[in-house]
């Protein structure tokens, strides 16, 4: 305030009395940290009980400072903020713990050649223990498994999508509060908490009942992992055509179109970005499901592009049988490195689906400069 | 009326609104129709293990029995799995909502809604490589100086794969989703209740208690079941984590077990009568989760009124 | 192309609530109508049921007849669709389809139906849709850009530079200009008393100015409470609406003293 009429003298501002000074929590921190290693010295040191120790102590330091210095409303305020800093901590801890894991263990798998490119076809415990024994590379890959889910999530999409876009379709554009519309609602509600493993159940029992008991085939599990994508496909795209204003409807309807092509080409191209980003959301939600696919297409080892007949892998399910059944019981160091390189595709196919959804909302947005 | 003109033209194009108006509700009515045969196989095909001599069932002494221990195992690992993530979710959703500087809140609360879309097997992968082997020190230090408390009875499970440890695992799984529900609904508070608690003088954290948390309470009760039901229903975590067995009391010994993950364990090798039971304990679980769905939304129906959302 | 209305005991309900109560009125073609009154009269619902889209609200129906020179709307078999191809309307705030550029927008009713329609044929249709407006000037240069990237004011133009595309009999408009500013209103205004060349035009305002501005005859509705059907008050030239009203309440009105 250089232009301030009448200049005061420096003094501590009244409105900052009884507060703590802007050097408390770094001074708490300093103290509890090395406390917290002076204890940690006499216990026995570990990185982990050192960081928690030092949190533990500065919050019990700074809110009793608080309590002491400010009374006990700001102290209450610090000590919730420390708490929900803390469970920020605690959250992100097993997460990056989780992402750092697969990382660490899925990169030597999957910069092994050959891993990307060939089947387990002939690969069993003979092959694994040899490149034990000597040390040559693992041999046998995901291309089965990354062809499997490929096929299995694509048929999947072709089932939901069409049934998902016109069920929600028919609740925005027709259903409004019939007793119809509000039951499709509600079962929409109750097939979201259907558990995985159940919708995998369905379609066994389905097509047990169609086409003989054991029947496994990549399309079977299309079928249960729909049954999961559908809810999700409806739920978003209602949200979208929802939010399409009524004024672009009646517009329409003002110039004499027909409900079903104002349905198609106004209502539709507008909520077109967010159905699609909700549609890559389904897809990468339903992706990573194994249980479904373990009890609808068994486990392949040989590459089936045939989703009609004979068992499929998937990505999920190869991973669940290399760590559970690795290929040799003996040594299973190199199933464990071809799941974990599994479990970082599959990874990468769930962030780059999610990141894709975000661009496709942003960039197929229609252009709104009202 | 012949003389109108109006009704000359025309009658051709409405066959395009009666066909496309057919396929949505066809499509509408499919979906009524897949989840009544939903129902329908699955009760068919779980039929002849209720009708079965009990001696025949897996087990031995009938269906119920079979399925119990299961039920209750299931109930406890979820329940584990909220206990922990609960508080957490809560309180990671108010930092990014409420707490965290507003830039870096946008970029963590993308992340956790990548966190989210990580599949449920890698989650189980990193339980039984990493979390198991890291929890059996402290599983053992609990035996040594807890054991007397029924929960933590030894002998410790060497390989720490317990009920405990899948239990975390579905915690850090049901983390993601709970919070980012929760943070929607925290960031949805009304600007004017956030503001007129502070005016009045109010801390951060009595704001949060004055303003947020009512607003906010019902959603989020919604987003702790939704992540109950992901729990109950989770089976790859489960089955890859568990080293199962009889229902037990302790939560640091092998035992327990899910119903997601005895059928996932075991449908392979299922024929017949087994597989009945798979399936029929494949209903029970369809039954408790969609229990748990319509509580959540009895509740959230029930407080609509009060949370001065409308 | 023009053609008059004339409405016959008119009755609007929303289901079992009646919202607009017996008109009678006869609007002449190659004329500009004022329908005004106080908020929630009915006259913006009145205005709804001459192209029948009422029928997009739920719940809401009709009794009585509307004739467009003497075609009764609500005829047995009579297709809303055909009527309203007939019958153009414009609404309150500006509403270009925002996944269309600007000549899309104008050729929306021909293209949303399907019907083929040259190039040529087609450039021709939207320039002389567009001048029809008064836009051309300004948009001629950026006919592919979004048609939401247009001011207010423009974007009304537009809207109905795409209502008259399809070459209606009438043109019915809901307070076309209460979303705009006053420079863009005045720019519209314009265009109304251009438009009644070739066209019949209804407008609902509540501005008394503009309905005094624009319009050859003036109809004023009201309604006695809360929860009472909407009743046309008095319906004459506007002249006489303004100067010499045979009603109290239009008196009233027009003068502000109303309420």
């Amino acid at each position: 305030m250089a232009t301030a009429t009448t200049t005061i003298a420096r003094k501590r501002s009244a409105l900052t009395r009884g507060q703590l000074p802007s050097y408390a929590p770094w001074a708490v921190v300093a103290a509890a940290v090395i406390l917290a290693a002076a204890i940690m010295a006499l216990v026995g040191f570990n990185a982990l009980g050192w960081g928690v120790l030092s949190a533990v102590l500065f919050t019990i330091g700074l809110v009793t400072w608080s309590a002491a210095a400010e009374g006990s409303r700001k102290a209450k305020d610090k000590l919730a903020t420390c708490l929900v800093v803390g469970s920020f901590l605690i959250a992100v801890l097993p997460l990056v713990s989780v992402v750092w894991i697969v990382l660490v263990n899925g990169l030597p798998g999957l910069v092994t050649p050959g891993f990307l490119g060939t089947s387990m076809n002939g690969i069993s415990g003979l092959q694994d223990n040899t490149s034990v024994n000597t040390g040559s590379r693992v041999l046998g890959g995901i291309y089965h498994s990354l062809m499997g889910t490929l096929l299995i999530t694509l048929w999947a999409t072709v089932i939901s999508v069409p049934i998902g876009l016109l069920t929600s379709v028919y609740l925005v554009e027709y259903g409004n509060d019939r007793a119809l519309a509000r039951a499709i609602r509600f079962f929409v509600d109750v097939m979201t908490g259907i558990p995985s493993i159940v919708a995998g159940l369905f379609a066994a029992a389905l097509f047990a009942a169609i086409s003989g008991p054991g029947t496994k085939t990549g399309f079977v599990a299309a079928v249960a992992l729909s049954v999961l994508m559908i809810p999700v496909v409806v739920r978003s795209s209602e949200e979208m055509l929802k939010i399409v204003p009524n004024e672009l409807r009646e517009a329409a309807y003002a110039l004499g179109v027909r409900k079903w092509r104002t349905i198609l080409k106004v209502v539709i191209p507008t909520a077109i970005s967010g159905i699609a980003s909700g549609v890559t959301l389904a897809i990468a939600r339903v992706i990573g499901e194994t249980a479904p696919i373990l009890v609808t297409a068994g486990f392949a080892t040989k590459i089936n592009m045939d989703v009609f007949s004979g068992w499929m892998s998937s990505l999920p399910t190869f991973i669940y049988t290399q760590i559970l059944n690795p290929t040799s019981p003996a040594n299973p160091g190199p199933s464990v490195q071809r799941a974990w390189a599994a479990a970082l595709v599959l990874i990468i196919m769930v962030m780059l689906l999610n990141l894709g959804a975000r661009l496709v909302a942003r960039f197929f947005a229609p252009k709104t400069g009202r | 009326m012949s003389s109108n003109s109006l009704t000359s033209a025309g009658a051709s194009g409405r066959t395009g609104d009666k066909v496309f108006s057919g396929f949505a509700l066809g499509a509408g009515a499919l979906i009524l129709l897949v989840l009544f045969s939903v129902a329908t196989f699955l009760v068919v095909q779980a039929a002849p293990t209720f009708v079965a001599n009990p001696s025949e069932v897996a087990g031995g002494e009938g269906f119920w029995k079979y399925i119990l221990p299961l039920v209750l195992g299931t109930v406890i690992a979820a329940a584990i799995a909220l206990l922990i993530a609960t508080p957490v979710s809560v309180g990671v959703a108010l930092f990014i909502s409420h707490f965290a500087p507003r830039r870096l809140a946008q970029g963590f609360g993308y992340i956790i809604d990548l966190l989210a879309a990580i599949p449920s097997v890698v989650y189980g992968a990193w339980g039984v490589a990493f979390l198991a082997p890291a929890m059996a020190p402290g599983y053992q230090w609990l035996a040594d100086n807890a054991g007397w408390f029924p929960l933590f009875a030894g002998p410790a499970s060497a390989t720490g794969k317990t009920i405990l440890t899948a239990g975390i695992v579905l915690a850090v799984m049901v983390i993601p989703i709970v919070t980012s529900l929760s943070r929607e609904i925290f960031l949805q508070t009304p600007k004017l209740h956030e503001e007129a608690a502070l005016a009045l003088g109010a801390t951060r954290w009595e704001m949060i208690r004055m303003a947020v948390f009512p607003f906010g309470r019902p959603g989020v009760v919604s987003a702790i079941m939704l992540g109950l039901g992901r729990a109950l229903g989770e089976t790859m975590a489960v089955a890859l984590v568990l080293s199962s067995g009889p229902l037990i009391a302790s939560l640091i010994r092998s035992g327990n077990q899910t119903i997601a993950a005895e059928i996932a364990l075991n449908f392979p090798e299922a024929t017949g009568l087994s597989l009945s039971t798979l399936i029929a304990a494949g209903l029970v679980l369809f039954v408790i989760t969609l229990a748990v769905n319509m509580l959540a939304r009895w509740i959230v129906g029930r407080h609509k009124e009060f949370s001065g959302a409308n | 192309m023009s053609k008059r209305i004339d409405v016959k005991d008119l009755n609007v309900y929303y289901g079992k609530f009646l919202a607009v109560e017996g008109v009678n009125i006869n609007i002449d073609a190659r004329s500009v109508t004022a329908f005004i009154g106080p908020s929630g009269c009915g006259k913006s619902t009145f205005l709804r049921t001459l192209n029948r889209m009422h029928e997009v609200l739920p719940g809401a129906r009709v009794e009585g007849e509307v004739l467009l020179d003497g075609d009764n709307l609500y005829a047995q078999g009579v297709d809303p669709v055909t009527v309203r191809s007939q019958i153009g309307m414009v609404f309150q705030r500006p509403n270009p389809f925002p996944t269309m550029s600007i000549r899309d927008n104008v050729l929306a009713g021909v293209k949303l139906n399907n019907r083929r329609i040259s190039k040529s044929d087609a450039d021709a249709l939207v320039e002389k849709s567009l001048q029809g407006a008064n836009l051309w000037n300004e948009v001629k240069d950026r006919l592919n850009k979004p048609g939401s990237g247009l001011s207010g004011g423009q974007q009304q133009r537009l809207c109905i530079a795409r209502a008259i595309a399809v070459q209606p009999d009438v043109i019915l408009m809901d307070e076309p200009c209460s979303a705009l500013d006053p420079i863009s209103t005045l720019a519209v205004e314009d265009l109304i008393n251009e438009l009644k060349e070739n066209y019949t035009v209804v407008i609902v305002t509540h501005n008394m100015q503009q309905a005094a501005r624009v319009s050859d005859k003036t109809a004023f509705f009201n309604i006695a409470g809360a929860g009472k059907p909407g009743k046309l008050i008095e319906y004459a030239d506007t002249q006489t609406i303004f100067s010499n009203p045979s009603v109290k309440a239009t008196e009233d009105y027009v003068s502000g003293r109303f309420g």
